[in-house]
């Protein structure tokens, strides 16, 4: 026996469909749409400038984000993370700590002292015996020569003096050394790369090496570069430091992340940087 | 079907039931803003308008049609008139139909201005944008988009 | 909020009568919008600049009243029809009742 209830919503459900005038003219559905609006990322691709690239064509994150979003980092004033630029600027100069000294008084004008600086880190620190990334570089000056408190990781003050001079390698191309004492810690990166972690059991590579121009149910997927970082994240609406970025990718593969400035970061900063061998500078870039 | 009586529905009928209602709202939601039922969102327009119902046109509103991240989606709107002493665009307001309170931002134009502006706003989810534009004769125009809000796949 | 800088862009600052100026503004604020709650599950309460005027020789041309919808670190791009050479005033009013302010000299054939 047929029961009148459900027969009847169902016919009332196809009255609707029937009825509705734009049932028939349905437009794509989001992702094909989406890929035709998207440029072509692969028209970006550049070659690699290492020896044993994994990639055939390196290709910056910004080929793989919206076009309004690629618009927004086009124009140095729309970019808001120039709003950070202009704080590592004012920072800059501000004479802070025991010694009566701000950056300036060594390193002078940052667009000629700082021209090409960041793009080779991290580097190789004697003293130290490890390679060291651009914010344990600008806390060494700071507990150093301008006898200040180094700032914490994340701190506005960190990331927009990162971000500043970082800006002053824009359009340079990411020019890290692994050779030497580099190797091991290059090594260490490389092995972190690939090494699956957390409950969903994924290594960077997973995404990043062999699902980049994918789709990560609606991320569209990027090769992971970092020659943009600190980034204005669209999410965060702030800059974000790479070892922020890549805490958040181990906390969304639901693994305990390292620490940022910790040595597996420092490895991992260093090889990813490698991966990236003659991409651009781009830092400030925008992303999602 | 005739009884005067529904008998409580058992699960299967149920499940026939919120099917049928989900494909007739997502159908209603199609077809633009005057069928949506967004109390918040009509009330907002109705004083805006001063119980005018807008017409379709002259004012356009520009938005991504699948948002890269909702926390930061950019915006244009334009009214298509000559802005002159004696005819122009008093206000135009956006609404975000989908968002815990609808009323996005108002922007207010004078003769000595062009009837368009651009920004970056947040949307909760997908949703229709209403744009609504009011003429200093009381006329008043109106433009709907509809924006894809998706949660990354990473997380966010 | 009066050490906050905003950053402003005019296409030009010389136009003929009846000449469009093309304006940029970008401001740092968080515009807290009092939807999201703090770790201890407390909602964080709202603060957002409510309100941006942009005034020629004291009087307003183009305004905005803004709500919690609209991203942190404000972005308006608008265009003037400047009727006369004068001051620009831009003004954003938080919340809170403070105010950040800019000027730009503007000359009208």
């Amino acid at each position: 026996m047929v029961r009148p209830l459900p027969l009847a919503f169902t016919a009332l459900a196809l009255v609707v469909l029937a009825v509705a005038p734009h049932a028939q003219d349905m437009p794509p559905g989001p992702a094909a749409k989406e890929a035709s609006e998207r440029p072509a990322w692969q028209a970006h691709g550049l070659k690699p400038q290492n020896p044993n690239s994994p990639f055939d064509e390196v290709v910056s994150g910004l080929y793989f984000r919206s076009k309004e979003t690629q618009e927004m980092q086009a124009d140095d004033f729309n970019n808001p993370g120039f709003l950070a630029v202009e704080q590592g600027e004012e920072l800059w100069s501000k004479v802070d700590g025991a010694a009566g000294k701000s950056c300036a008084s060594c390193h002078n004008e940052a667009s000629t002292s700082m021209k090409g600086v960041a793009a080779a880190y991290p580097k190789w620190n004697e003293k130290l015996g490890k390679p060291i990334n651009l914010e344990q570089r600008i806390n060494i000056c700071r507990s150093g020569a301008v006898k200040a408190e180094p700032w914490a990781f994340g701190s506005s003050e960190l990331t927009a003096m990162t971000t500043y001079i970082r800006t002053q390698s824009r359009g340079m191309p990411v020019a890290v050394k692994v050779e030497g004492p580099m190797t091991p810690w290059f090594e260490r990166g490389q092995s972190l790369y690939y090494q699956r972690n957390g409950q969903l059991d994924l290594a960077c590579a997973s995404c990043h090496e062999k699902n980049h121009g994918k789709y990560l149910r609606a991320d569209f997927l990027s090769q992971g570069q970092s020659n943009g970082f600190p980034v204005y994240r669209l999410r965060d609406q702030r800059l974000v430091p790479l070892h922020e970025r890549m805490e958040g990718c181990m906390q969304d593969v639901r693994a305990t992340p390292f620490q940022p400035l910790s040595d597996e970061f420092l490895a991992l900063e260093t090889y990813v940087a490698w991966r990236g061998l003659g991409l651009p500078v781009e830092t400030p870039a925008v992303r999602n | 079907m005739t009884s005067a009586k529904i008998p409580a529905l058992n699960r299967r009928q149920a499940l026939a039931f919120g099917t049928g209602a989900v494909v007739a709202t997502a159908f209603a939601f199609r077809t633009g803003p005057a069928l949506a039922a967004k109390p918040a969102t009509d009330e907002a327009i109705k004083a805006f308008t001063r119980g005018k119902e807008p017409v379709r046109g002259k004012v356009k509103l520009e938005l991504p049609e699948i948002a890269e991240n909702g926390n930061t989606v950019p915006m244009t709107v334009s009214v298509d008139v000559p802005m002159t002493a004696e005819s122009y665009v008093e206000e135009v307001m956006i609404v975000a139909e989908g968002n815990p309170n609808p009323g996005v931002i108002s922007f207010h134009f004078t003769p000595s201005s062009v009837a368009e502006a651009n920004t970056r706003i947040r949307l909760a989810e997908t949703q229709n944008v209403i744009a609504v534009a009011r003429m200093n004769d009381g006329s008043v125009f109106s433009d709907v988009r509809q924006v894809k809000v998706t949660i990354g796949g990473c997380g966010g | 909020m009066a050490d906050v800088k905003p950053r402003i862009k005019l296409d030009k600052k010389d136009v003929a009568k009846g000449g469009i100026i093309e304006v940029k503004t970008l401001v740092s604020h968080t515009m807290e919008s009092g939807q999201r709650k703090d770790k201890d599950g407390k909602v964080i309460p709202r603060k957002i600049l409510n309100k941006f005027t942009c005034d020629l020789n004291g009087k307003t041309i183009f305004s905005a009243d803004i709500e919690s919808a609209v991203s942190a670190n404000p972005y308006f791009q608008f265009k003037i029809k400047p009727e006369e050479t004068g001051t620009l005033t831009f003004t954003w009013i938080d919340d809170d009742g403070s105010k950040i302010q800019a000027t730009e000299q503007i000359k009208v054939a």
